[in-house]
């Protein structure tokens, strides 16, 4: 998707996602610095284009698997605002009823395979579904979204050495943000680009600037054509910069003001905003009215996500397991 | 009277994945050397050349890879049969075993089933040692979200086998090596069997002996020899540790007023502990005679040296000597 083919409507749905993502996690923080929301989130501010770009190459029935740092990646491929800060707010009418919070916001029906609170646990089921996907002759494509973290986990090198044996359509989207928590991924991982491992796994590998919304896309459409034509996985490596701490609990020991700041004046949003109005796409108008909309949709969330129930101890036990069938039918058919 | 034929643990097994995989297109087999190899125990067997490698899948060494493909799998339309060579290499996937299969329709608030099930086999007595002959049921049973299978014979493994692929939770069935080459009369038509609901083996007025596995078959010859003593030992086999049959083991209890409990798993921390503790706390409570007894494997890694090994856990002279005891003494 080269800027000199994005029209009005395209570039200003790409910010508006961009300012979903964006505005949606500012308004978290700020519920949380009041106290009304609990737990711990991990932010993505600052790598809002990263799941933008690549969840605009999808098409309906297409699947993701995301991370801890996710609610990019699910307001990226659609998700309800309401429904995920109803989540966030702990509340029954939440996507997960409040069982999963910010960590496992998934929207299954629609693709959303889950966030994941573990580091590398959705590599495996994102070749899985790859799998699945191939095994039932659908078309559909999973991108799977990790970090530069996961890279270390035992779970990477095992999904992609299985979705490559198998040709599966799968794209790894690493989002490098330069720290696996605290650890630098330049001092964890001895190869100028973590797209150069691709090779090992017999895949092609590609590096973007992740900051970019169009080139992000434009690398992810080649992979997920790829994918959808029959010929393998594809291991992307985004790079980009979380503005926020890892977690709530990060006093940013292991980074500098500078480094922030430097990476503040990359921002995704401000970057696409000046270059539309450069090219005459958008006009400041349609910026402002965007962001308008925008913070419109989530004042509407946060209202339907603090009017929520609170979920039932009871509701919450009938939960753990999915209902059997009274009787086993389907796989006795032709038994007694 | 059902018709019957002579067919071993692993045949069983074999047919109920074939009959699976002929009647249901979701169903397939992922796993370490199931394919041309046709499985490290032989369960597999030709599968392959009936079903091919498309539904037959060979993997490569990657425990934590392939349980986490059958999740994927499972959540979007399959229903994957994952084999893990042995049991103590779940070690390697625990992590897509306890924090993603078992939680995950839960963590998205019901929003998706799981209908994965794991098949490993558990158990002593080929020499193999520590680390190829553990017996870990209790890890798995204390998970929320998850469901332990352990048949002790050949129609259970199949009937069981078809149970777990019909249910919408990830199921462990822990299959035992040492039975894989028993052979069992086993009906021509697999009779339905529902996950959580144990049987009575024997039938006995004296104690109840709550045995899984291949201590359920210890235990069945323990009783025959029981007896010829004059004791009358009832043996009840729970086939699903998770969900347990509670009512059943309470009620047998009640009638016998005395419960010895057989595992091979080591001692401390095991799955019997918990049955006793269902005991005790439940309305067999006022009916006991003499304490609970559990009898488990030794604490300790699973020796190679044959005599030791052996001694490890318990055999079929244990059995008799401890309900014995438990008679007598109380």
């Amino acid at each position: 998707m080269a800027s000199d083919t994005l029209d009005k409507a395209q570039a200003g749905d790409l910010l508006r996602t961009m300012w979903r993502i964006r505005l949606f996690e500012e308004a978290v923080e700020d519920l949380y610095g009041r106290g009304m929301m609990h737990g711990t989130m991990h932010l993505s501010i600052g790598q809002e284009a990263v799941p933008t770009g690549a969840c605009v190459t999808l098409r309906e029935g297409d699947q993701i698997t995301s991370t801890h740092r996710g609610h990019g990646h699910a307001i990226a491929k659609g998700a309800d605002l309401g429904l995920a800060m109803a989540e966030l707010l702990a509340r029954e009418n939440g996507y997960c009823k409040g069982r999963g919070g910010s960590m496992h916001i998934a929207d299954v029906a629609t693709g959303n395979l889950g966030a994941n609170g573990i580091v590398g646990g959705g590599l495996p089921i994102a070749a899985g579904a790859g799998l699945s996907n191939k095994m039932r002759g659908t078309d559909q494509v999973c991108l799977c979204f990790h970090g530069d973290g996961s890279v270390g986990e035992g779970a990477w090198h095992e999904a992609l050495t299985l979705a490559s044996m198998w040709d599966l359509p799968v794209v790894f989207i690493c989002e490098n943000n330069k720290y696996g928590m605290s650890m630098p991924s330049e001092k964890a991982f001895k190869v100028d680009f973590l797209s150069e491992k691709a090779a090992a796994y017999g895949m092609p590998g590609e590096t973007v600037d992740g900051n970019d919304v169009e080139a992000v896309a434009e690398v992810v459409q080649r992979a997920v054509d790829r994918a959808r034509a029959g010929e393998g996985p594809t291991f992307i490596e985004a790079l980009t910069y979380r503005w926020r701490g890892h977690s709530k609990s990060d006093k940013n020991l292991y980074r500098s003001k500078e480094e922030i700041a430097e990476w503040k004046e990359r921002c995704p949003i401000a970057r696409f905003c000046h270059k539309m109005l450069e090219e005459g796409v958008l006009e400041q108008a349609d910026i402002n009215q965007a962001q308008v909309d925008v913070r419109t949709e989530i004042r509407a969330a946060v209202v339907f996500g603090t009017q929520g129930a609170e979920p039932t101890v009871e509701a919450m036990l009938a939960g753990v397991y999915a209902p059997s069938p009274v009787d086993y039918q389907d796989i006795l058919k032709g038994l007694n | 009277m059902t018709d019957m034929r002579t067919m071993t643990y692993s045949e069983a097994i074999r047919e109920a994945m074939a009959t699976a995989m002929t009647n249901d297109d979701r169903v397939f087999l992922m796993g370490e050397d199931v394919g041309i190899y046709g499985g490290a125990f032989g369960v597999e067997n030709d599968l392959i050349n009936r079903f091919g490698p498309e539904r037959v899948r060979d993997s490569t060494i990657s425990e934590l890879g392939i349980v986490g493909m059958g999740v994927g799998a499972a959540i979007t339309g399959m229903r994957p049969i994952v084999e893990i060579q042995f049991s103590d290499f779940t070690a390697q996937a625990m992590d897509q075993i306890v924090n993603q299969a078992a939680k995950l329709h839960f963590m998205v608030g019901g929003q998706a089933n799981v209908p994965l099930v794991i098949r490993t086999p558990a158990g002593s007595g080929t020499g193999a040692a520590a680390q190829h002959s553990q017996s870990l049921e209790a890890w798995f049973a204390h998970i929320p979200g998850l469901k332990v299978v352990m048949p002790s014979n050949a129609t259970d493994a199949a009937a069981l086998l078809f149970a777990a692929l019909e249910d919408p939770n990830p199921v462990i069935i822990i299959e035992h090596k040492l039975l894989y080459k028993q052979s069992f009369q086993v009906p021509v038509k697999i009779p339905k069997a529902r996950l959580g609901e144990g049987r009575i083996e024997v039938e006995g007025t004296d104690l109840t002996i709550v045995a899984t596995s291949i201590e359920v078959r210890r235990a069945i010859e323990a009783a025959e020899q029981l007896a010829a003593e004059g004791i009358n030992a009832e043996v009840i086999d729970p086939r699903t540790i998770r969900p347990l049959d509670t009512r059943l083991i309470l009620d047998s209890v009640k009638k016998t007023g005395r419960a010895l409990l057989v595992q091979e798993a080591a001692k401390f921390g095991g799955y019997m502990a918990e049955v006793s503790a269902t005991i005790t706390e439940g309305d067999a409570f006022g009916y006991l005679q003499a304490p609970v007894r559990r009898l488990c494997g030794l604490d300790t890694p699973i020796p190679y040296n044959p005599r030791l090994e052996r001694a490890s856990v318990p055999q079929v002279e244990d059995i008799v000597r401890e309900a014995t005891a438990l008679v007598r003494e109380w």
